[in-house]
């Protein structure tokens, strides 16, 4: 566990050097979470009987978006990617700890890292917006509570489901295709083109069901009162088995595919 | 031009070498707008109107805005990823060669794998002209015609300054990301939706609006003053203070080194 623990500090440090670099993507957050409201605010005046959510609770689910973007959202580290494909993986197979573990605890650095650095001043500035179309404290106590819980199991339903993207390299040498597949996937149905509520009845139920949507789906929704109660507990426990489940796939397929790697030189 | 499509022979030669990446990822860039486009769609089954606007006349909006923007990224490109070439020294090199640098930093690097979202566009385009009901009149045809081209230079134009800032600042800057993929994914609705102030903005300081929204309005027959018709050409204007800057850049410059 040590040893995870220091692979996440040493990322964390490194990540931490970039600022000048986390200063303009603040700026750019601003401007991304600014024009996503004004798009959703032309939808609500238009049929406010239509809109699926309350205006605040979407509002909070954008500023969140913008805020945790790099939590959530869906890239990979090109480091690991890249020493699957140029051989320098092994180097890491050389060392005494499971690779499964290792690439985890690093990509989780790599994400709290950014975060950390660029969610507060999005956030303070979200706050001070008029009212709904701001962010606003979870409506009561539970909520921000069950938000914590589902937040953290939401961050590590992407990473596992990363793991898995990581081990198809693997198989593909080049997996530039995969990756852009699974980006696409990953947006639509994880709420990031359009919140799930969104979606139409019968696809959305669906869409509820999958893994994508235990990802930042859940929390965002518990924290704006969209998701409650009853309701919030079966979400979170739905997260928790698509994280058992994602993490027991790639545990075994990256020990398949260790048994065949070929390393090419280098 | 002919060295133009020599350096266009060269990169879809070293293409060719990774068929099937470039295959895989032309389909990932289709996909991915595709969902855009799925994300207007659910939108509207929903709505069904905003602002007074039909799926349709947004959508024709929306495919004017990708076209231009994906026509720019095809063989602007070189500026997106000017901020490496300056950072590397690479930019010596081409100040070196008898030949302008805008035209070698434009041949050095095309991106063919947007050509999914090109073709993307151009059937959604033809599809909206099929299914709109618009009179396809021949000013109207120019008008379509000239939103397009101006859209393809408004953008260029963003890529430019964008290149002309690393002169100053070395590494790229994130936020001009916001009126390039910014300005598209507010193109995805007619500008004129988000209020006055957003207007007014995308009509004086970055026009376009003047591509989007007033030719759309003449298009759609919400306008019916054929001065309209003539705004695109703003974002040819818009060329020469992107010219201007880029060259106070090129001045400015200093080798990174190395």
């Amino acid at each position: 566990m040590k040893k995870y623990i220091s692979f996440f500090r040493m990322k964390l440090i490194a990540g931490l050097q970039y600022r000048v670099a986390a200063y303009a993507g603040m700026a750019t957050q601003f401007m991304w979470g600014g024009m996503e409201i004004l798009i959703y605010r032309c939808f609500y005046l238009e049929n406010q009987n239509s809109f699926p959510m309350q205006m605040q609770a979407l509002a909070s689910y954008i500023w969140l978006q913008q805020g945790l973007f790099l939590l959530f959202s869906w890239f990979l580290e090109t480091e690991i990617i890249n020493s699957i494909s140029d051989g320098n993986i092994a180097y890491e197979l050389c060392r005494p700890c499971d690779i499964y573990g290792m690439w985890f605890s690093r990509t989780m650095a790599v994400r709290v890292s950014r975060v950390l650095l660029r969610c507060i001043p999005v956030f303070v500035f979200a706050v001070c917006l008029p009212a709904p179309y701001g962010l606003r404290l979870p409506p009561s106590f539970t909520a921000a509570g069950l938000f914590v819980i589902s937040g953290i199991l939401g961050f590590l339903n992407v990473i596992a489901f990363g793991m898995i993207i990581y081990i198809s390299t693997f198989f593909t040498i080049s997996a530039q295709g995969i990756r852009i597949f699974a980006m696409s996937v990953v947006e639509l149905l994880g709420g990031s083109v359009i919140p799930i509520p969104f979606l139409p009845d019968g696809l959305r139920q669906v869409v509820e069901l999958l893994p994508f949507a235990s990802m930042q789906n859940a929390p965002f929704r518990i924290y704006g009162g969209d998701i409650a109660g009853i309701e919030a507990i079966q979400v979170i426990l739905l997260q928790l088995f698509w994280l058992v489940v994602m993490v027991l796939i790639g545990k075994a397929w990256i020990n398949k595919a260790l048994k065949r790697v070929v390393v090419q030189g280098g | 031009m002919k060295l133009y499509l020599q350096y266009m022979k060269i990169q879809i030669q070293s293409i060719m070498e990774h068929k099937m990446s470039f295959f895989l990822t032309l389909i990932g860039q289709v996909i991915l707008t595709v969902t855009a486009f799925l994300g207007i769609y659910f939108m509207f089954l929903r709505f069904h109107s905003v602002k007074g606007f039909t799926y349709q006349e947004v959508l024709l909006g929306y495919s004017v805005v990708l076209f231009s923007f994906s026509m720019s990224e095809l063989f602007a490109r070189g500026f997106d990823t000017f901020a490496s070439m300056v950072s590397r020294g690479e930019f010596d090199r081409i100040m070196v060669r008898p030949r302008n640098e805008i035209f070698q930093v434009l041949a050095s690097k095309m991106e063919f794998t947007r050509i999914g979202k090109l073709v993307q566009a151009l059937f959604m385009l033809l599809y909206v002209i099929l299914k709109s009901g618009i009179v396809w009149t021949p000013y109207k045809i120019y008008v379509l015609v000239s939103m397009a081209v101006g859209g393809t230079a408004l953008f260029s134009g963003l890529f430019l300054i964008y290149a002309a800032l690393c002169f100053f600042t070395i590494e790229g800057l994130e936020f001009m990301n916001i009126f390039t993929d910014g300005g598209r994914e507010l193109g995805k609705y007619p500008l004129g939706i988000y209020g006055n102030a957003v207007l007014k903005f995308f009509t004086f300081c970055v026009p376009l609006a003047m591509i989007q929204y007033y030719p759309l309005l003449y298009l759609i027959g919400k306008e019916s003053r054929k001065i309209v018709g003539l705004c695109p050409l703003a974002g040819i204007l818009f060329l020469i203070p992107c010219y201007i800057i880029w060259k106070i850049g090129v001045k400015h410059y200093t080798s990174s080194g190395s």
